[in-house]
């Protein structure tokens, strides 16, 4: 052996791996993109454009046109008049054929949607490609077999569609976000209104196009970027019959307090701050990924993390001793690298944000761990981050951060991690882990949370629904469910 | 070196182990864990891990580096009932000479026959640094008993062996005779002496992988210097999942005594890109420690042509037919 090792030194060394970049070559970006109203992509009344950059990069990608309330009362109309003149009319199965063409049409340019969506949120190009566009796709198949059978969803309901959606939403799943909020309004015969995030426009763009492209009759879907104005004046609008919002719970009340006293329907999907709950029989090195997937996944901008891990304590010494192991290989750095586990923060915003939080945990006491990785000097970017030893009174436990950050706790007895995961005012998700099946529906039926995974964690499907119970916010998107917030009955 | 010493350096039995429930390492006690409370293993979490191995992408140098680094820790393997001198003999020359035509490439790190063949392959291979492995233990069954397995051990030792992959009482195991195993590798690994001990699982018998982490753990225990999966004699052979635990398995014991135990996943690798995700699974999971042939082993027999044709096409820049690459 090593007579070998003596000859051939080289082989031996440090095995990294080369950077292997998805190639960008293939996409079609324009310099300015316009609102979609009516079937036309349009310049805005405001005559004002904003840029929206590469966060892994800081450059400029394109600039956007930011929507006023004259823009906003356009394609509101454009909605109400598709809806009542066509959408409204057409059979489910009409319907369906066109949700079905969008469907397929994300398909076949899955690659150029998901390299924009890495370029424009920042998020690694294995999560886009694997992950995001898929199940974007995946949302509009499953809502377009629905279109005409929602007489067999809701038997002798008479269910009836609303009117015009006004949808907004995050930056954290741009594309993904909104399949969940179109595919469903369309397959029930509503009409859309729809406002991506402001640092994440481009691919709700490319649906416009796609959507252009597929013949959908004009006016159905409209998409008008900008920032909270303009996502104000959907809200407020006087002929929007249905407000689908996700993002922050601070911005969910100030719309729920908006539409009181109106008789718009309203779902809100919000924050999170879930418990990932190891017990001691636990498979652990299986647990330790389901915890890296549960926080890191993508960047940990995700309202359903596992942002509070809670671990009972005869495991907890080597639970952290093999996440920490675990947290030295992550490869932080090029979204665009196949390679890549953790990609850019979206905003310099959100990263100032994170590093508020960092620096509030160390303040508090907590005991920091982050890997020995280095960070690329451009771009915004943060070292996935434990904080040990905390309690249920830090505030790196009780608020949510929205990023790479880890609060460790932990747990005696089954109560003790009932009572801790429940006491937060918010309840999206949770995880359980452990060998013992009577364990998982003990600990499942006593979650106050929305969505529980059972050894296993951040799993989405078009057929499961998803939302949330307290400050989380209410009503369910997925499913049957989902069909239910797009419907009178 | 064995393992099995007590406190004055003398070797004691396998049994008298069992008692005292600990023995005794380069001066520190190493408690010997109830195996029937090995760490329990979830099969879809192992596939999830195992789809992100499989998700890198290795390019360029680091791929190269992958490829000749994969060559060097080949065991070449014959074991067939056919097996003869002239077999073995031209097995060995190809062991030494992988491929001439092309620049710097390796040898294999071992080659892997019958104990009969041990004395033809030890006498093809002098000079070349090349390792002599032969399975022992009335492979590939192990179905006999303990003298004649100890035996087989001695007289593949004795004929010149530098390694043996012995086989561990399946049967036994299934039945619950946690102890019978290990006492069984225990005693192998002592008539080893100084020659390195690889303890066959035969994964594809034990069926779960729990069983396979249980069975990592005694073979690790009671003295192999390397685990291995499969005698290529069962299918399914090697896998990914099974490799894993058993990777799991070495980094525990790792994490608790700092001694090192080598992995050889051995049959059903015979492509270069699966040799490639086998190592993105050890690099990632044991670190760049065990990324030598001292470590880590592929017991295959079709696997270094493909890699080699990997590397020709690295310098040609276009596959070259099979034809350019020989079969021995």
């Amino acid at each position: 052996m090593s007579k070998i090792k003596e000859n051939n030194p080289e082989y031996f060394t440090d095995w990294k791996y080369a950077p292997s970049p998805e190639s960008k070559d293939h996409i079609r970006l324009q310099n300015r993109y316009e609102l979609f109203i009516n079937g036309k992509f349009v310049k805005p009344n405001s005559k004002k454009y904003f840029d929206t950059i590469n966060p892994a990069t800081e450059e400029k990608i394109a600039e956007i046109a930011e929507a006023n309330e004259k823009d906003v009362d356009l394609a509101v109309t454009a909605a109400k008049n598709a809806y009542d003149k066509v959408w409204k009319k057409m059979p489910g199965k009409e319907r369906a054929k066109y949700i079905y063409r969008i469907a397929r049409m994300i398909q076949e340019k899955a690659r150029e949607l998901a390299v924009i969506e890495t370029m424009d949120g920042g998020k690694a190009i294995r999560e886009s490609r694997d992950i995001d566009v898929p199940l974007a796709a995946n949302h509009f198949f499953y809502y377009a077999g629905w279109a005409d059978k929602l007489e067999y969803a809701f038997p002798n309901r008479k269910p009836q569609s609303l009117g015009v959606a006004g949808q907004i939403i995050p930056w954290n799943f741009p594309l993904l976000m909104a399949a969940w909020k179109i595919a469903p309004a369309l397959a029930t015969g509503n009409t859309v209104v729809l406002k991506p995030a402001e640092t994440t426009s481009l691919t709700a763009l490319k649906l416009a196009e796609i959507i252009q492209e597929s013949g959908l009759p004009e006016g159905v879907v409209n998409i008008v970027t900008g920032f909270g104005n303009t996502g104000a004046a959907i809200v407020n609008h006087a002929n929007v019959n249905k407000v689908a919002f996700t993002g922050s719970t601070d911005v969910g009340k100030i719309i729920q307090k908006a539409i009181a006293g109106t008789n718009k329907k309203l779902t809100l999907e919000l924050g999170g701050k879930a418990a990932n709950i190891v017990f001691e029989d636990a498979p652990l090195d299986q647990a330790v990924e389901g915890i890296i997937n549960g926080i890191f996944f993508n960047q940990g901008h995700v309202c359903c993390a596992g942002s509070r891990l809670l671990v009972q304590e005869g495991v907890a010494e080597i639970l952290i001793r093999k996440l920490k192991d675990r947290m030295e290989t992550l490869i932080v750095g090029d979204p665009l690298d196949k390679n890549t586990d953790i990609g850019a923060i979206n905003s310099k915003e959100q990263l100032s944000k994170i590093n508020e939080y960092i620096k509030i945990g160390t303040n508090e006491g907590a005991e920091i761990f982050q890997p020995s990785c280095s960070l690329p000097k451009k771009g915004f970017f943060c070292k996935p981050t434990l904080f040990l030893n905390t309690s249920q009174s830090h505030r790196v436990v009780q608020e949510e951060i929205f990023g790479p950050v880890l609060a460790v706790q932990t747990f005696r007895t089954v109560e003790e991690a009932i009572e801790k995961a429940n006491n937060i005012p918010f309840g999206l998700s949770a995880g359980i882990w452990t060998d013992k099946g009577s364990k998982i529906f003990n600990m499942t039926s006593k979650m106050r949370a929305g969505v529980v995974w059972a050894n296993t964690y951040n799993k989405f499907d078009p057929t499961s629904p998803f939302g949330g119970y307290k400050e989380s916010g209410f009503g369910r998107e997925g499913g049957l469910h989902g069909l239910a917030a797009y419907l009178n009955f | 070196m064995p393992r099995f010493l007590n406190e004055s350096g003398d070797s004691i039995p396998a049994f008298s182990l069992y008692l005292s429930l600990n023995f005794i390492f380069m001066g520190s006690i190493i408690d010997i864990p109830d195996f029937r409370l090995s760490p329990v293993v979830d099969q879809v979490g192992i596939e999830e891990r195992i789809s992100r191995f499989t998700a890198r992408s290795i390019k360029k140098a680091s791929k190269v580096q992958a490829l000749k680094l994969t060559l060097t820790m080949i065991d070449l393997t014959t074991l067939e009932g056919k097996d003869t001198i002239g077999k073995v003999k031209q097995m060995c020359y190809k062991a030494a000479h992988l491929c001439d035509q092309l620049a710097g490439i390796p040898t294999v790190a071992a080659v892997c026959v019958y104990p009969t063949h041990v004395r033809t392959a030890k006498k093809s291979l002098e000079g070349t640094g090349i390792k002599v492995a032969s399975v022992a233990t009335a492979f590939p069954s192990g179905n006999s008993t303990r003298n004649i397995k100890i035996e087989d051990t001695k007289y593949a030792v004795a004929e010149g062996a530098d390694e043996v992959d012995m086989v561990i009482s399946r049967g036994e195991f299934l039945e619950g005779n946690y102890n019978f195993v290990f006492d069984e590798i225990a005693a192998i690994k002592e008539a080893c002496g100084k020659a390195r001990l690889k303890v066959i699982l035969e994964t594809g018998e034990l069926s779960t992988l729990d069983n396979v982490r249980r069975a990592s753990d005694i073979a690790i225990y009671a003295g192999a210097d390397f685990i291995k999966t499969s005698t290529g004699k069962i299918s399914p052979a090697a896998t990914m999942p099974v490799t894993l635990v058993m990777l799991q398995a070495i980094k525990d014991y790792y994490s608790k005594t700092g001694i090192m135990i080598g992995m050889k996943p051995a049959g059903g690798i015979s492509t270069a890109k699966l040799a490639i995700n086998y190592l993105v699974m050890l690099h990632e999971t044991l670190g760049q420690k065990w990324l030598s042939n001292e470590w880590f082993r592929f017991g295959a027999s079709s696997l270094a042509n493909d890699v080699l044709m990997q590397l020709g096409k690295e310098t040609h820049g276009v596959y070259q037919s099979k034809d350019y690459f020989s079969n021995d």
